[in-house]
């Protein structure tokens, strides 16, 4: 059974069948094998956080899960955030905050904090940055992150951030 | 960084992953099982760990029993696979509050909302929390094998540098905490947080009113495995008034009787310095902020 | 201690900036905080970069790799590794022929001795991640399957691994430099050193060690090249900073036509120093995919990245300097030692660092003597590549600590010290021969001590039993190195100018290029904003190009703070002159004098004297293009213009003051950072947000090498760090807020008047950390000179000083 296993699963609300190795990681399936590349690929263990996607609505590692154990699950990614063209709230509260520069660790950002928002919207900025911790980011020295995803946890509970 | 090939096999219930086990390592196969794959996978991933086959608990999840929390009398049970986070949002009874309090250090929330309680103990890291955890309340980790089932107390679990009594072709199904402790605090220095800890301590105290009367202290990150530090327990066993100098005590009985390594990392004394720190903070933290 | 107890909080009080501003012109888009073009694409997952290519019959490559730091191969068998189920082809050095990569500086064989590194190992192994052999397969799965099988045997050497193993030279790295020694340069001696030590009334004597990082972009490197069987040409789709070097590398190194190699860049995932050398494996691609006639991807995975990528960063610096009883400093004299690793880089050779350090070590102090010695050694650990930086933060560390060192045997305030030696008139021609523009290094300190004073950390610092300390950095940067600059370094690769060409379409719309290479630093923004400004048109309407040999006849990439101070002065020209096009065309138009017209501020062209006569872009694009009958005589069709930019002389200098509040935790020696403030002069700011990311990702890189990162190496050459277990990033916990305040003298020689920002944060960082943690020590009576600090050590010394 080193034979590639036919996989079902959810992606951005749409159904997907993969045949894959069963050593593929999900984050290897996501990008090259549905092609969506948005998800990104930083150290494959565990620590830089690029990979982090929604898996069951909550926010994973996509190379510490293997594709195979993901079968029946919803994942999302990025590609799921903005609606038509529109940048969601959490996009644009990036983008305003200069919170990206290279864009190479955002859209792990971008996923840590939907699953953080979600889990804890009602997080102080202190909060926020140590939930941030989970993710590296090379470019930026975190600060233009932690206020963006705090503007956005603020906008989302219609309190001006302070 | 790509794992090395293996054959995968899910399985369906406890006695479905025992025989896939057993039949797998029958057929000179080298099997292992995945839950949360947080330990497991970074470590495939390297291809330190190279299992010929995996077989996946994942699907055991539907079972409720695997990530039930159940708290009977004085007892906590948790399903092998109640994830960090599970434990992280439950409302524990006052007696194991400690372990919600605790999971915070354990990584960050991605990998909290996989890792689960019983791949960290199997894993059996040195300074993981749940092991150290283990060790403060007297956890028995129930295991299922070709030949039944049989309970593991946790001072017979870890035999340092990974290595733990669970049997490769035996499936823990639960872990039960048997000693409640409302005064209870895990301390722990990183370098980064979210990162293993270079030493941790976990405390235990027993009061009465201001005064101290017993206690528990566990310590990671001195020793091939988590250890409790009788010396310094000794220290709380004989009493006094709960406060910094008993703290400093403990702490210092804690220091002078741990033996940690010189390693690539840090020093022997830098951790028993540690130790001396981390024990008095947790001391401080178990007695609700007592001076 | 909670927030609230902090005299400042660290993110809501941004000091005022009071200092000379620009009065010159300002257009409408250069200096406001746009939203970058970069951003939408990013943000969505739209981005690509090199791992994202996927091209149809990809294989796919890795590298056998050395796993001892010095040996001689005695062979390498691959003949299990092609039987790996999936693995297509497996070639090592004699498989391939390729030639060597050669760095070379233009100085006689007692200064420089030329190396050369392999694309893969040919007899020697020189470090632990060396590439042996490349395995190309169908996945990166079967890859790593094929390289496991490899099998390498070789005699083992002893490895040199540090200083004192290479000087010692019981074994040479490379046989041409029996002394490990790549580069010894005297380049300063200037008269009165000696006699100024003797006058002293202090002499004090600081030996400063920064240890090795990883520069860390947090995409890896990689490659994809397939071979265009039409055109007859390879296509290098590479992150890299500077894509023309690669092109002529790997024409020169597979001994074909540069015609015949196109190299282009995608996205790329931050570079830092790290790409702006070409890799070995980029080349070693290169020929496969050239051999195979198969697109083949190298994406190199972040063990190899931390292994055996480009390291940087460690360096020593024993350092003496003489002062005076009032504190200024009369001579300084320098012994430079950098530990280059196993190779030379291209272009920029192992000499780049210590040649930098000797060059500026007297940095915005005014010395009058100076001597200096540096020294390049090879040693078995991982190559160098010049890191953001390069080499000013650990000189900036060196004269820091000694104006803090004098300050302590003086009894003088650290800061007063800095005040009495700083230059403060400009031009400034300095003991090392460099002219220096004016700045505000005066102003920048002043402003950031007040800050701390305002706020109240010197009180707290005084009146609490916590170990609080306070650091300052007083530093300029040298940016825009023009191509005269440069060539004084005697690089025989001599980097300088940029070019940039400017179309219009025939909707007004303009696409420009610049030789210059984004990797997060927004010039798809900045740029636009420039153009826009010339122009008088949306930004909206500009889109950059970068990155293609094809498209640019030739670049110097992005490193050294260039882009916005040479490649921006090339794009504005490129602008100006197409807008002179524009008027010529529309004053023909309108039958008007070509003095009687001009740009109009709004993607027009407007009569003077009668201003209701106007033309749009568009109506001039359309003759340009579409009813070329009409131009004048003497104007050919198309809207286009070229330009080339060079910065004169010495260059010019950014600079800034970095001011930090640290507090040890006496349990633990860990380093808390209270506050971080930063006040910077990099001229007029193109726009703020963007330079104040740089300043703050910069001084998150300084803080690491400060605090946090190091790849050791035992003594049989092994390196500590394989993965981030190990190798300590920090994370959002570990790096402060950061307030910036900008003073403003805008560059006299540039187009737009921006000096580089790109690299200030992380040559002030480590200096004001350090200093600030011996601050925190100073009744202890230890005074810290290396970094990164280890916890362990600032424990040590607040227990054994109590
Ligand atoms: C970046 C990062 C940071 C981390 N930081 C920490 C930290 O600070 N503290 C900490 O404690 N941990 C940390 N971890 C590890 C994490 O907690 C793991 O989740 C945990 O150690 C293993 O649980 P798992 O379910 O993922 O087990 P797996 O990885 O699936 O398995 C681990 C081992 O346990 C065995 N196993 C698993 N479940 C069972 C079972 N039911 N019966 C028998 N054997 C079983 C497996 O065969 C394997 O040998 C970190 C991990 C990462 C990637
Ligand atoms: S790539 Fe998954 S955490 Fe880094
Ligand atoms: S923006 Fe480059 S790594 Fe975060």
């Amino acid at each position: 059974m080193n034979d590639p296993h036919l996989l079902s699963l959810t992606v951005n609300g749409t159904e997907q069948e993969v045949v894959v190795e069963p050593r593929r990681t999900l984050a290897d399936v996501l990008r090259h094998d549905l092609r969506l590349t948005g998800t990104h690929v930083g150290c494959e263990h565990g620590v830089c956080g690029a990979c982090t996607v929604l898996l069951d609505d909550a926010p994973v590692r996509a190379c510490l899960v293997f594709a195979v154990q993901a079968e029946g699950a919803e994942v999302r990614t990025v590609e799921s955030l903005d609606a038509e063209g529109r940048l969601s709230d959490l996009q644009q509260a990036f983008s305003d905050h200069h919170g990206l520069q290279c864009g190479f660790c955002t859209p792990g950002f971008l996923m840590l904090a939907e699953g953080v928002l979600d889990e804890q919207p009602d997080a102080s900025r202190e909060e926020i940055r140590e939930a941030l911790s989970a993710n590296l980011c090379r470019c930026t020295g975190y600060q233009t992150i932690v206020d963006a995803v705090h503007a956005t946890a603020c906008s989302r509970r219609q309190e001006i951030p302070s | 960084m790509k794992p090395a090939a293996f054959t995968y096999h899910r399985a369906h219930d406890v006695a479905d992953a025992v025989a896939l086990l057993t039949d797998l390592a029958a057929a000179g196969e080298d099997p292992k099982v995945i839950a949360g794959g947080q330990s497991l996978m970074p470590m495939m991933n390297f291809r330190l760990a190279r299992p010929s086959a995996l077989v996946d608990l994942g699907p055991l999840r539907r079972l409720p029993a695997m990530t039930a929390i159940r708290s009977d009398g004085d007892h906590l049970t948790l399903g092998a696979l109640v994830t960090h986070h599970a434990v992280e949002k439950a409302t524990l009874p006052e007696g194991f509050a400690v372990l919600s309090r605790a999971m915070r250090w354990v990584g960050h929330l991605p990998i909290r909302s996989r890792g689960t309680v019983a791949g960290s103990l199997v894993h059996g890291d040195a300074t993981a929390e749940w092991c150290l955890l283990a060790l403060l309340l007297d956890a028995v980790v129930v295991a299922e094998g070709p030949s039944g089932r049989r309970e593991i107390p946790a001072d017979e679990l870890f035999h340092g540098f990974y290595a733990t009594a669970v049997d490769l072709d035996e499936v823990v199904v639960e872990v039960r905490f048997t000693r409640p402790a409302p005064h209870a605090a895990l301390c722990e220095f990183a370098r980064r947080h979210g990162d293993f800890a270079v030493v941790d301590a976990a405390v235990a105290l027993d009061l009465e009113g201001t005064a101290a009367t017993g206690g528990r202290i566990v310590l990671g990150g001195v020793a091939p495995a988590p250890v409790r530090v009788p010396e310094a327990e000794a220290v709380l066993a004989a009493g006094g008034a709960a406060g910094d100098a008993l703290w400093g005590a403990v702490a210092d009985a804690a220091a002078a009787a741990v033996d940690p390594p010189d390693d690539a990392t840090t020093t022997a004394a830098y951790r028993r310095r540690l130790t001396r720190t981390l024990v008095a903070d947790a001391c401080r933290e178990a007695s609700g902020g007592l001076r | 201690m909670t927030a609230t107890e902090l005299p400042g909080d660290g993110h809501a009080t941004e000091p005022r900036a009071e200092g000379p501003r620009f009065d010159g012109h300002r257009g409408r888009w250069v200096g406001a905080s746009i939203p970058r073009h970069e951003d939408p694409r990013l943000l969505t997952g739209r981005g690509r970069f090199v791992d994202d290519i996927t091209l149809s019959g990809m294989l796919h490559a890795g590298f056998v790799r050395a796993t001892v730091a010095h040996a001689q191969i005695t062979g390498i068998d691959l003949t299990a590794t092609r039987a790996v189920e999936g693995v297509v082809a497996a070639y090592d050095a004699s498989d391939l022929a390729l030639g060597d990569i050669v760095a070379l500086l233009d100085r006689p064989a007692e200064e420089f001795t030329p190396t050369a590194m392999p694309i893969l190992a040919k007899d020697k192994i020189r470090f632990v991640g060396e590439p042996l052999a490349i395995v190309v397969a169908r996945d990166p799965y079967a890859v790593e399957d094929g390289i496991e099988a490899a099998v390498v045997e070789h005699t083992a050497l002893d490895a040199i691994v540090d200083e004192e193993t290479a000087l010692r030279a019981s074994t040479t790295v490379h046989d041409e430099a029996p002394d490990n020694v790549l580069l010894d340069v005297s380049m300063f001696d200037t008269p009165g050193v000696d006699e100024a030590f003797a006058d002293a009334d202090v002499t004090v004597e600081v030996t400063t060690r920064s240890g090795r990082q990883n520069a860390l972009p947090l995409e890896t490197r990689g490659v994809v090249v397939s071979w265009d069987a039409r055109d007859d040409q390879l296509l290098v789709q590479t992150c890299t900073q500077v894509p023309h070097q690669v092109r002529t590398l790997v024409a020169r190194c597979l001994d074909v036509p540069e015609r015949t190699v196109r190299v282009t860049v995608p996205d790329m995932g931050g570079g830092f120093g790290q790409k702006c050398v070409v890799g070995r494996e980029e080349v070693a691609v290169a020929a496969v995919a050239q051999r195979l006639h198969r697109p083949v991807k190298w994406i190199e995975d972040r063990r190899e990245a931390l292994t055996a990528g480009f390291l940087a960063r460690e360096q020593t610096y024993r350092t003496r300097a003489a002062f005076d009883a009032d504190g200024h400093i009369t001579a300084l004299d320098v012994d430079v030692v950098c530990d280059m690793g196993a190779y030379s880089c291209y272009p920029f050779t192992a000499g780049i660092e210590p040649l930098m350090a000797s060059a500026e070590m007297p940095s915005v102090y005014r010395v009058p003597a100076y001597r200096v010695r540096g020294r390049a050694l090879t040693s078995n650990k991982a190559p160098t590549a010049p890191y953001r930086g390069v080499s000013r933060p650990q000189y900036v560390v060196a004269i820091e600590r000694v104006m803090e060192r004098a300050a302590r045997e003086l009894g003088l305030d650290p800061v007063e010290v800095r005040r009495r030696n700083v230059i403060t008139e400009f031009p400034y021609t300095g003991v090392n021969a460099v002219t220096y523009d004016p700045g505000t290094y005066r102003e920048s300190l002043d402003l950031a001590e007040a800050t701390i004073r305002d706020e109240g950390w010197y009180e707290l610092r005084e009146s609490t039993d916590r170990h609080i300390g306070i650091g300052f950095c007083c530093f300029s940067e040298r940016t825009g190195y023009g191509s005269e600059a440069f060539a004084k370094r005697k690089m025989t690769v001599v980097p300088g100018f940029d070019l940039s060409e400017i179309r219009m379409d025939t909707t007004g719309a303009v696409v420009v290029t610049s030789g210059t290479m984004n990797h997060g630093q927004s010039h798809e923004t900045t740029f636009a904003q420039i153009v826009a400004d010339r122009l008088g048109i949306d930004t909206a309407r500009v889109k950059l190009r970068q990155g293609d040999t094809e498209r640019i006849a030739y670049g110097w990439g992005t490193f050294a703070s260039r882009s916005v101070t040479i490649g921006g002065s090339a794009v504005a020209l490129a602008s100006q002159r197409l807008g002179e096009l524009l008027c010529r065309i529309a004053a023909h138009l309108l039958e008007t004098r070509p003095d009687n017209v001009a740009l109009d501020g709004d993607g027009g062209v407007v009569q003077l004297d009668d201003p209701d006569r106007r033309l749009t872009y568009e109506d001039i694009a359309d003759v340009a293009y579409l009813r070329s009958h009409l131009l004048p005589k003497d104007v050919e069709p198309a809207l286009t213009a070229t330009a080339s930019f060079d910065v004169p002389g010495d260059g010019t200098f950014s600079n800034a003051t970095h001011a930090v509040v640290v507090e040890a935790d006496p349990g633990t020696g860990a380093i808390r950072i209270l506050r971080y403030a930063c006040v910077e002069d990099c001229g007029v700011v193109i726009h703020p947000k963007v330079v104040e990311g740089q300043c703050r990702g910069g001084i998150a890189q300084g803080i690491a090498g400060a605090l946090f990162e190091e790849i050791t190496y035992d003594a049989h050459g092994e390196p500590s760090a394989a993965s981030f277990i190990d190798y300590l990033v920090p994370t959002a916990t570990e790096i402060p807020d950061v307030s910036i305040a900008h003073l403003e003298t805008p560059c006299a020689f540039t187009e737009n008047g921006a000096k580089g920002a790109g690299e200030g944060g992380t040559i002030g960082a480590p200096a004001a950390v350090l200093n600030a943690v011996n601050d925190a020590l100073r009744h202890t009576g230890v005074e810290l000179d290396a970094t990164p600090i280890h916890p362990r050590v600032v424990l040590d010394a607040l227990e054994g000083g109590l």
